[in-house]
């Protein structure tokens, strides 16, 4: 903790240039993905990109609170979950209208964010971490235990969401784009949030709290909002992720699923909300390809993430400013 | 009645394996401040290493405490290799790199040993049943993991409380930098600390082995459980690990057998067959939701933390 460093300031420039290339950059792939289509079948990586991007969409809403807030959730698999349910629960009883079902998976994800993160905010550290578990954990069982919704075995979603009665998620590649406006929403959200005032008493609370609160703010309304909101851009990755899959299972809030959303934004660099794309984007794509080469792919993958750890801190974003000579961080 | 009291000895048997478990993992936890998502794996080594050993060696006795010095060799090798690297780092790394070592184990397991359950069977002279009440029969196996469980946590408690090496793992959670200033060779002791840790974790997989199916994975839920009871315990404590595993076993065990019926007197049959078993799976995460609600820190919050 530097000598009464001015919040925020460091990295500040790197940053700034980053901050408008490697997003540009990562949203100019993903927008012509499509048109790659020529060299693989388009709907195999119209899958692939819409999954990745869900998965974005939850590890930068993730990023936001570990990265920003110094709150390791480990239950935000439960968010995911959440979105998702709400959709396989209207559809069952034949509402499939996504202006009814999205605000509920979001407001599903939302009040549980509320409700759960004022217990848990109450306490510091590893304990923070281990209260979350529990609270996903919860909800893991809750859904197991749905016997009229499937349980353990989840729920098929016979038709995916429409607008206004048009089957918009029936075209694949509408859904991809949908996913991409989503997860470029939830970053730019994401990014204004961090550079504004909230997002400043959020990283002051994370680098010295009782200086926040010296200062007169009330740290933990900031840090209860801060996950409220990433709460609910979980709640929205799994409202597509659901229509993605025409399915949810509590498989979706498994503490691994929570595990591997940490892990995500580790790779890619924490603190750096573009960080989390490129980590989502490298974790599904790496579990992609080993698993087509080997049944045992995570013998693999393993030891990889322990050397990732040892060797590469900062994530791949901090390898590549090592790589570019850019002190980034 | 008699079912009641078969279910409290069942839920016993069940604390007593999670404070083997446990008791490795809040020690590390408050020695060095390594969070181990690892440390299930190294239950699952021990039941694998016993079926193993077993098949070489015919005799149970020999197998245990072949897998436990196999366990306890990993371990170190471990710790040399990985672990060292890891203390005083953040949180999240070492999140991060002991579940890159659970990916690997549980599919190196699955590779060595194939995906299919194994089974270890019971020594013939406890195989047996003993009549504990007229009427009341009770696997002589589910007693002896009781008793050796218990003589594990008494041992510890001679161990830690009352000599010099525990007074030194005491200090070591209490301040481990001053410790170290002190003249205590801090790494030596880490070693010895997460040896023991790993080899009681690994004593829990085989004693559990001849009851369960020994099969990849089967730490990952039980090393959850083991992280509910250190938090309740405490972080660093033995006796909170001690009171908080029996605690979760009992209201485990016993929340699984008699919520549907207790259900059944605010509810009708068919609702309370749906809601009973959701509210036993959650029964202990409520549990400790609330004690971290009233005391942040656990029951017996180590002195210094």
């Amino acid at each position: 903790m530097g000598e009464a460093a001015p919040i925020g300031s460091r990295a500040a420039p790197a940053s700034a240039r980053a901050g408008i290339a490697v997003p540009g950059l990562i949203f100019g792939i993903l927008a012509g993905l499509p048109l790659a289509a020529l060299v693989a079948p388009e709907n195999y990586l119209l899958d692939l990109g819409t999954r990745i991007m869900i998965f974005a969409i939850a590890a930068v809403a993730l990023d936001l609170v570990v990265g920003y807030g110094a709150l390791v959730s480990f239950g935000h698999a439960a968010f995911i979950g959440l979105g998702a349910y709400a959709v396989g629960i209207l559809a069952a009883h034949g509402i499939g209208e996504m202006l009814v079902s999205l605000p509920t998976a979001l407001a599903a994800a939302i009040l549980f964010a509320l409700a759960t993160g004022a217990v848990s905010l109450r306490t510091r550290g590893v304990y923070f971490i281990m209260i979350t578990l529990a609270f996903s954990q919860m909800v893991f069982f809750t859904a197991s235990s749905l016997a009229p919704y499937g349980g353990d075995d989840g729920l098929t979603i016979a038709a995916r969401n429409t607008l206004l009665g048009i089957p918009l998620f029936k075209y694949p590649r509408v859904l991809y784009y949908v996913a991409l406006a989503a997860l470029a929403g939830t970053f730019f959200l994401c990014r204004a949030i961090v550079a504004s005032r909230f997002g400043r008493v959020l990283r002051g609370a994370k680098e010295n709290a009782t200086r926040m609160a010296t200062l007169g703010f009330k740290v933990y309304r900031f840090q209860l909002m801060a996950y409220a909101i990433s709460g609910g851009l979980c709640g929205l990755a799994g409202f597509l992720l659901a229509n993605a899959n025409d399915f949810v299972s509590p498989a979706y809030m498994s503490w691994q699923r929570s595990g591997e959303l940490i892990i995500m934004v580790l790779l890619g660099g924490i603190g750096t909300l573009y960080g989390a794309i490129i980590g989502a984007a490298s974790y599904l794509l790496i579990e992609e390809f080993l698993s087509r080469t080997t049944e045992y792919w995570q013998v693999m993958f393993g030891p990889f993430l322990v050397l990732v750890v040892l060797f590469g801190r900062g994530g791949l974003v901090g390898l590549f400013a090592r790589l570019t000579g850019n002190r980034h961080g | 009645m008699s079912l009641v009291f078969v279910q409290i000895l069942n839920g016993l048997q069940l604390g007593v394996l999670l404070f083997l478990i446990a008791a490795g993992l809040t020690l590390v936890f408050g020695v060095m401040d390594l969070i181990n998502l690892a440390h299930g794996v190294q239950y699952m080594l021990g039941a694998y290493l016993a079926v193993a050993f077993y098949g070489l060696a015919g005799s149970f006795l020999l197998a245990l405490v072949l897998a436990l010095a196999a366990t306890l060799g990993f371990a170190l090798a471990l710790e040399v290799l990985v672990f060292r690297r890891l203390y005083g780092r953040d949180h999240l790394d070492q999140l991060m790199a002991t579940f890159g070592i659970i990916l690997f184990l549980d599919q190196g397991v699955k590779l060595v040993w194939g995906a299919a359950p194994l089974s270890l069977p019971i020594p013939d002279a406890l195989s047996g049943s003993v009549t504990l009440m007229s009427g009341l029969l009770y696997p002589v196996w589910r007693l002896v993991i009781i008793a050796s469980g218990l003589a594990v946590a008494a041992g510890l408690y001679v161990l830690v409380g009352h000599t010099r090496v525990g007074m030194l793992v005491r200090a070591g959670a209490a301040n481990a930098a001053l410790v170290s200033a002190l003249g205590v060779n801090i790494r030596r002791l880490f070693m010895l600390v997460f040896g023991c840790g790993a080899m009681l974790a690994g004593f829990a997989g085989v004693m559990i082995a001849p009851i369960l199916s020994v099969e990849p994975g089967m730490g990952d839920t039980i090393l959850i459980l083991a992280f509910v009871v250190i938090v309740i315990g405490g972080i660093g404590s033995i006796r909170g690990a001690f009171v908080a595993a029996l605690m979760i076993g009992l209201v485990d065990t016993l929340g699984r057998s008699f919520a549907v019926d207790i259900l059944r007197l605010f509810m009708g049959p068919s609702p309370a067959r749906t809601v009973g078993p959701a509210l036993a799976s959650m029964l202990i995460y409520v549990l400790m939701a609330v004690v971290l609600y009233l005391r942040p820190a656990g029951l017996f919050p180590a002195a210094g933390r």
